[in-house]
């Protein structure tokens, strides 16, 4: 649906001071699948926004192509990127809605842009508004709004044109963490429902493992690991990636490391919830201490991760009968954190 | 009060009214353009073109730079080729335009200025013409902020039209200096002066109603 071959983006000196320009992007290539929910998390600075805003011709990349929708999106003109801007929704951090307008007119504006018929405007808006909760807040005007409600306007509104694509700009950084959880369910339902491409950007590793199907980590514009969010969030290979992981989970108990050898287990799915634990323990005799572990959900799977450290008893058959049992296991160097 | 006359007062009164509405209609007019050119050629605007935007800029400060009384007086062949006579109401018109359309046009380009980018964006973004994020998004945004603006500059020309009234003009600024001033008719002045207040003081009040009434920050 969406492809980035090696793009860089560059962005023109300051005229005063005479340098070559700031680097926004550099060598960016990764495509997104049709239908899927396309992560992307970096640092602020990183060039999270450039990217996103590549996708529907907002900036131009100075080398690359990007395609959308089977569109070299540099080669489309005035008319071709405004037929592509009505296939790709966009939504913002700081929502970007018109005060001057009503909720329902807000809504409507893109199908006004586009010189649909006022009945079509009307029922469409209606049909929107009803999507996102908002049909009692039509007349209000968006300064009314708390953050959420806002946000859904700016959802209506870029699904106002029927686009394939959605494109979220730290589309929850502004807001608190259970409204952050309603939009996250309210975009994931797009997706499921509707067949939505969604390309996410953000900061947290948490938005990330709440809806996403695959993730690239952006470090000073290059995509530093590109994956599935499982694999990502359970085996970060980055260094960038660990401090996201890091930083969803809080700081493992790291330097407490004694004895033995440390290994980090990662359970998925079913196997969260068998007891094996216990059951390697009583047959090879090892102890554990746990140094750190977490249980949680990427989407819908469960997964746990737990850092023991292993000692006494026959080690290599613990880790032999724990992988049997669908537990992956990875040796934890120490100072690397869990 | 034997020597007021009224029936003077209120033609002078119907003619600064006129002065006022037939210059203030030409000034939104011209200065409603000229502050959304001087805005989309600025840096990083829509149509960013910096001689266009220089030429411009100068112009406009050019014109606000003379002081009113001159422009009143070095501008009378070009009224007189406008509207054939640079007296009366009439006459008054071209010079006050002139006066206060540039004033008009910074304050519309600061008001545009203050306009939230990412709107603009997002407009762009939904697949809007530059014609149509001028009109649907950037003008109605910054409404607010032009109302006040034609506020403030009617007010302008409230003052400019008693200065109009020394090349005869006309209007109750004139009739301020003739009895008043010149002919130490004191209580004309302090009629004049009063009728002046009030249209300024209705002006505020009328601008400030309807900023508000637009205004939904
Ligand atoms: N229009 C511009 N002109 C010049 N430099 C820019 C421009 N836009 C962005 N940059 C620079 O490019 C780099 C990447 O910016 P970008 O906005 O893509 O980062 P980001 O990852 O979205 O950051 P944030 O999380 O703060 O939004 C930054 O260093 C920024 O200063
Ligand atoms: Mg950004």
């Amino acid at each position: 649906m969406i492809a980035f071959e090696a793009v860089s983006k560059t962005y023109a000196p300051k005229a005063k001071a005479g340098g070559e320009g700031h680097v926004a992007l550099s060598g960016v290539s990764l495509s997104v699948r049709a239908g899927e929910v396309f992560g992307v998390i970096g640092a602020s600075g990183a060039g999270k926004s450039t990217l996103i805003r590549l996708i529907n011709g907002l900036e131009r990349p100075t080398d690359g192509r990007v395609v959308v929708d089977g569109d070299d999106v540099a080669a489309l003109g005035v008319e071709g990127l405004r037929d592509l801007r009505r296939r790709v929704g966009m939504i913002f951090q700081h929502f970007n809605l018109l005060s001057s307008k009503t909720v329902a007119d807000n809504v409507a504006f893109p199908l006004k842009l586009a010189g649909r018929p006022a009945a079509e405007v009307k029922a469409r808006t209606a049909e929107l508004l009803a999507r996102v909760g908002l049909s009692d807040q039509a007349a209000k005007y968006p300064a009314q709004l708390s953050g959420g409600q806002k946000q859904r306007v700016g959802v209506a509104r870029a699904l106002a044109t029927g686009p394939k694509v959605l494109l979220c700009d730290e589309a929850t950084s502004a807001l608190d963490p259970e409204t952050t959880e309603q939009i996250l369910d309210l975009v994931s339902g797009l997706n499921r429902e509707l067949g939505l491409t969604i390309v996410l950007i953000t900061h947290e590793m948490d938005v990330v493992r709440r809806v996403c199907d695959r993730v690239a980590v952006l470090e000073a514009g290059r995509v530093v690991e590109t994956g599935a969010v499982e694999d990502v969030f359970l085996h970060p290979a980055s260094a960038t990636a660990r401090r996201f992981v890091r930083e969803a989970d809080g700081e493992p108990a790291a330097g407490a490391v004694l004895a033995g050898r440390v290994v980090r287990l990662t359970f998925r799915g079913e196997a969260t919830y068998k007891p094996v634990l216990g059951e390697v323990a009583r047959t090879t005799g090892v102890d554990y201490s746990i140094l750190g572990g977490r249980i949680h959900r990427l989407r819908e799977t469960p997964y746990g991760q737990l850092t023991l450290a292993l000692t006494g008893g026959d080690v290599d058959a613990a880790i032999a009968q724990f992988q049997a049992a669908g537990v992956r296991v990875d040796p934890v160097l120490i100072g690397e954190g869990a | 009060m034997g020597h007021i006359d009224w029936a003077e007062i209120a033609q002078a009164s119907l003619d600064t009214l006129a002065m006022l509405g037939g210059s203030m209609i030409l000034t939104v007019l011209l200065g409603l353009p000229l502050g959304v050119i001087l805005f989309l050629t600025g840096k990083g605007q829509m149509l960013d073109n910096r001689a266009a935007n220089g030429a411009l800029s100068l112009l406009v400060n050019i014109l606000r730079s003379v002081p009113f009384v001159i422009l009143l007086i070095v501008m009378i062949p070009l009224t007189v080729a406008l509207v054939g006579t640079s007296l009366g109401v009439a006459g008054a018109i071209p010079p006050l335009v002139a006066g206060a359309a540039p004033f008009f046009a910074r304050l519309v380009e600061t008001a545009l200025r203050e306009v939230d980018k990412g709107v603009i964006e997002a407009s762009f973004a939904m697949g809007a013409k530059r014609r149509q994020v001028v009109i649907n998004a950037l003008l109605p945004e910054a409404m607010p902020g032009i109302i006040a603006a034609a506020t403030v500059t009617a007010i302008a020309l409230v003052s400019y039209t008693a200065m109009a009234g020394v090349v005869g003009a006309g209007g109750l600024g004139d009739l301020a200096i003739r009895f008043g001033y010149q002919r130490f008719q004191t209580d004309v002045m302090v009629v004049t002066v009063v009728l002046l207040l009030v249209l300024v003081q209705a002006l505020q009040m009328v601008g400030d109603r309807v900023v508000r009434r637009v205004s939904h920050r």
